[in-house]
C-alpha cells in the first residue's frame, strides 16, 4: 500500500508531510510524546495497545472537557429557559457543528447524533428503507462487511422482503469491482459498504462505488466505523448519501454516534422512534414532527457524549488529519513487513490498500491461544471472527488475530507484538 | 499474574496437539453439536451407550488449545462409566473451573476426576473457562436428547 494509492481516493487533500524514517512519523507527530496525553499508558506502563479498532483509548483533553462540562455546564439541552440550559443546548450544538466539519458536510442539520454506528445504520433501515423500499428491491452489500452492516438489512428483508445482494471479493482481498458493478440492477436501491473494513484493514474505493450506484440511481450508505479515525473525510468529495461513524473510535467516549445524511434525503424520512425533542406539536389525533436533525433524536440525547466527541475531534484536527493518516500507513506498512518475517504467519489479504489493521492467521495456533500469550506480554488485541463471520468463512477461517493501531502506537509496538507472537509461535510449536 | 504454564501445561499442550478419540462414530445412539458463538469454536460429541454405559466416546471440530484438550480428556475419563457418572464428572468438574460450590465424588470416580485437574488452571481466566467446558456441554446435550444435531451455547 502506498500513500499515493490513497491519494487518488483522495485526491482533493492536500501534500502531506513525507513519513520520516526511525519513528518519526509526520511533521510533529511523535507516538511516543502522544501516549503521554493518554492516561491509560500512564495507569498501565507496559501496555501495548494494539485493539484500537475494537476501541479507541481516551485523550486527556475528553476526559477531562466530559468531567468539566458535567460539573460547570450541565442542565438538559432545548427546553429550559434558563442559562445554564441555555449554555448546554448552545455547547451541544457546537458539537454538531465540529462534526460537520469533521466531515466537511455542507449543513450541520445533516448530522444526526445517534448512539454507535449500528445505531446509524438501523436508522437509515428503519426510517428511510423502511418508507422508500418496496418487496424486490435490493440492498447491495459486500463480503467485507461488519454484521452491523449486514443484520439491520436481514431484518428489513425478513419485513419487507428486500433482497440481500453481496458484491464478492477479488483474488487480493479488496473489493471486486466489477463484480459488483456487475450486481448493480435496476432494482439497486441502495449499497450499503464498509469504508475501510474492520477484519482485514482493505480500504474501500468509495469514490468509485458511489459514481457506479448513482448511475444506477441507487443510494450509498458508507460504515466509517474503522475510516473515520483513520482517514481525511469529506462526505461532499465522496459524493455519498449517508456516512455513519461511531465516537469511541475516533478517540470520543461510548454511546454517541454519527449518522450524515444528504439533507434533501433527511428531510423526507419519516421519523423512527417517537418521543420527547423530535415534535413540534403533540395532540392525541396527531403530532407534528421537527426538521432534522432532531426529528431523529428523541427523548434526552447523549449531551456529554457529543461535548466529549467534540474534543475528540479538536484532538483530530490539532494532529491533522493527514498526518494521522501517514502515521497509519507508514506503520501499517512497518507491521506487514515485520509480521511476514514470522514463519507460519499468514496476514489476510486486503486488497491493494490496507490500513490501520493487521489481522493474521498463525499456522497451528488458535487465535485464543496466541492471544493469551499476548496478554502475558501486555499485548493487547482482539481475536476470534471479529463480528464479521461471514468474511472470516470467506478467507475458510473460523476466526484471526487482529492488532489495529492507533495515533499512539509506534514501531516499538509492533516489535513487542512480533515477539509475543514469536512466544505463541514458540509454546505452541508441533 | 499467574504463569502461564499453569494455564497451558505439558498435558494440555499435549492434547491439544495430539487430541485423543478425535474422529467420528458411525452410529452413535447420541451426539451433539457444542458451539461458543464468542469465538466460532464447534466441537461435535458422539455418544455409543450399550444399555447404561459408554461404550465409546469420541469428537470432532476446531478449537483452541484448552477447549481440544478438554474434549480429548473427556473422551478419555468417560469410557466406561455410565451416564450417572458421566453427569456426576461434569458436575464436579464445572464447579472445579468455574469456582463454584464444591461436589464430592465418590472414590474411584473422584480419582479418575484428578486427570482433569491440568484443566483447571483456565480459574484464573474467566475469559478461557468456556474453552474448557463447551465439549461437556454439548455432551450433557446429547445425553438429554438422543437426536441428532441439538446446539449447545456456551454463553
Amino acid at each position: 500500500m502506498t500513500t499515493a494509492s490513497l491519494r487518488s481516493v483522495y485526491p482533493a487533500a492536500p501534500t502531506l508531510p513525507s513519513p520520516a524514517c526511525g519513528g518519526g512519523l509526520g511533521r510533529g507527530f511523535d507516538p511516543r510524546r502522544l501516549k503521554r496525553e493518554f492516561p491509560i499508558f500512564a495507569n498501565n506502563p507496559d501496555l501495548v495497545f494494539l485493539d484500537s479498532g475494537a476501541s479507541a483509548q481516551k485523550p486527556r483533553s475528553v476526559i477531562d472537557r466530559i468531567a468539566d462540562y458535567y460539573r460547570t455546564d450541565y442542565a438538559n439541552v432545548h427546553r429550559g429557559v434558563y442559562r445554564l440550559s441555555a449554555r448546554s443546548t448552545e455547547l451541544f450544538e457546537e458539537a454538531r457543528e465540529k462534526m460537520r466539519g469533521f466531515l466537511n458536510a455542507a449543513d450541520s442539520r445533516e448530522i444526526v447524533f445517534v448512539r454507535n454506528t449500528t445505531e446509524a445504520i438501523n436508522l437509515v433501515a428503519q426510517s428511510w428503507a423502511l418508507a422508500f423500499l418496496k418487496s424486490g428491491d435490493e440492498v447491495l452489500i459486500s463480503v467485507l462487511e461488519h454484521h452491523s452492516n449486514i443484520v439491520p438489512w436481514q431484518l428489513l428483508r425478513d419485513r419487507i422482503g428486500i433482497r440481500l445482494v453481496v458484491a464478492p471479493l477479488d483474488a487480493t482481498g479488496g473489493l471486486d469491482l466489477a463484480g459488483f458493478e456487475a450486481r448493480l440492477s435496476p432494482r439497486t436501491r441502495l449499497v450499503a459498504i464498509t469504508h475501510v473494513a474492520n477484519a482485514t484493514g482493505a480500504v474501500v474505493p468509495v469514490e468509485t462505488v458511489v459514481r457506479l450506484a448513482h448511475q444506477r440511481g441507487a443510494k450509498v450508505l458508507v460504515d466509517g466505523s474503522q475510516a473515520a479515525p483513520r482517514l481525511p473525510v469529506d462526505v461532499q468529495a465522496l459524493g455519498c448519501d449517508f456516512y455513519a461513524l461511531t465516537g469511541h473510535k475516533v478517540y470520543g467516549p461510548t454511546g454517541i454516534g454519527v449518522l450524515y445524511g444528504r439533507y434533501d434525503l433527511l428531510v423526507a424520512m419519516p421519523p423512527w422512534q417517537g418521543g420527547g425533542e423530535m415534535i413540534v406539536h403533540v395532540t392525541f389525533d396527531k403530532t407534528e414532527y421537527q426538521e432534522p436533525p432532531h426529528r431523529f433524536e428523541a427523548g434526552t440525547p447523549n449531551i456529554a457524549g457529543a461535548i466529549g466527541l467534540g474534543a475528540a475531534v479538536d484532538f483530530i484536527e490539532e494532529l491533522g488529519r493527514d498526518n494521522i493518516l501517514a502515521h497509519e500507513e507508514a506503520l501499517t506498512g512497518y507491521g506487514v513487513d515485520r509480521l511476514s518475517r514470522i514463519p507460519g504467519l499468514r496476514l489476510l489479504d486486503a486488497g491493494q490498500q490496507r490500513l490501520g489493521i493487521l489481522s493474521f492467521d498463525l499456522e497451528g495456533v488458535h487465535p485464543h491461544d496466541i492471544a493469551q500469550v499476548l496478554d502475558q506480554h501486555h499485548v493487547a488485541v482482539r481475536a476470534g471472527h471479529h463480528c464479521a463471520q461471514p468474511l472470516m468463512e470467506w478467507f475458510g477461517l473460523a476466526g484471526t488475530t487482529r492488532a489495529s493501531l492507533g495515533v499512539y502506537n509506534d514501531e516499538r509496538d509492533i516489535d513487542r507484538l512480533a515477539e509475543a507472537i514469536e512466544a505463541a509461535r514458540e509454546m505452541f510449536r508441533r | 499474574m499467574m504463569d502461564l504454564r499453569e494455564l497451558y501445561q505439558d498435558i494440555i499442550l499435549d492434547h491439544g496437539r495430539h487430541p485423543r478419540n478425535f474422529r467420528t462414530i458411525e452410529h452413535p445412539t447420541h451426539t451433539a453439536q457444542g458451539h461458543n458463538p464468542l469465538c466460532g469454536d464447534r466441537v461435535t460429541v458422539y455418544l455409543s451407550l450399550d444399555g447404561d454405559h459408554i461404550a465409546d466416546v469420541a469428537f470432532q471440530g476446531r478449537g483452541c488449545a484448552i477447549s481440544t484438550a478438554a474434549a480429548s480428556l473427556m473422551t478419555e475419563v468417560l469410557k466406561g462409566k455410565t451416564v450417572e457418572e458421566a453427569r456426576a464428572l461434569f458436575a464436579q468438574f464445572h464447579a472445579r473451573v468455574t469456582g463454584g460450590e464444591p461436589v464430592e465424588l465418590p472414590e474411584p470416580l473422584a480419582e479418575e476426576a484428578e486427570r482433569l485437574e491440568p484443566l483447571t488452571g483456565v480459574k484464573a481466566y474467566p475469559a478461557r473457562v468456556k474453552c474448557a467446558t463447551l465439549s461437556w456441554h454439548a455432551l450433557e446435550a446429547a445425553l438429554k436428547g438422543s437426536d441428532a444435531g441439538v446446539t449447545v451455547k456456551t454463553e
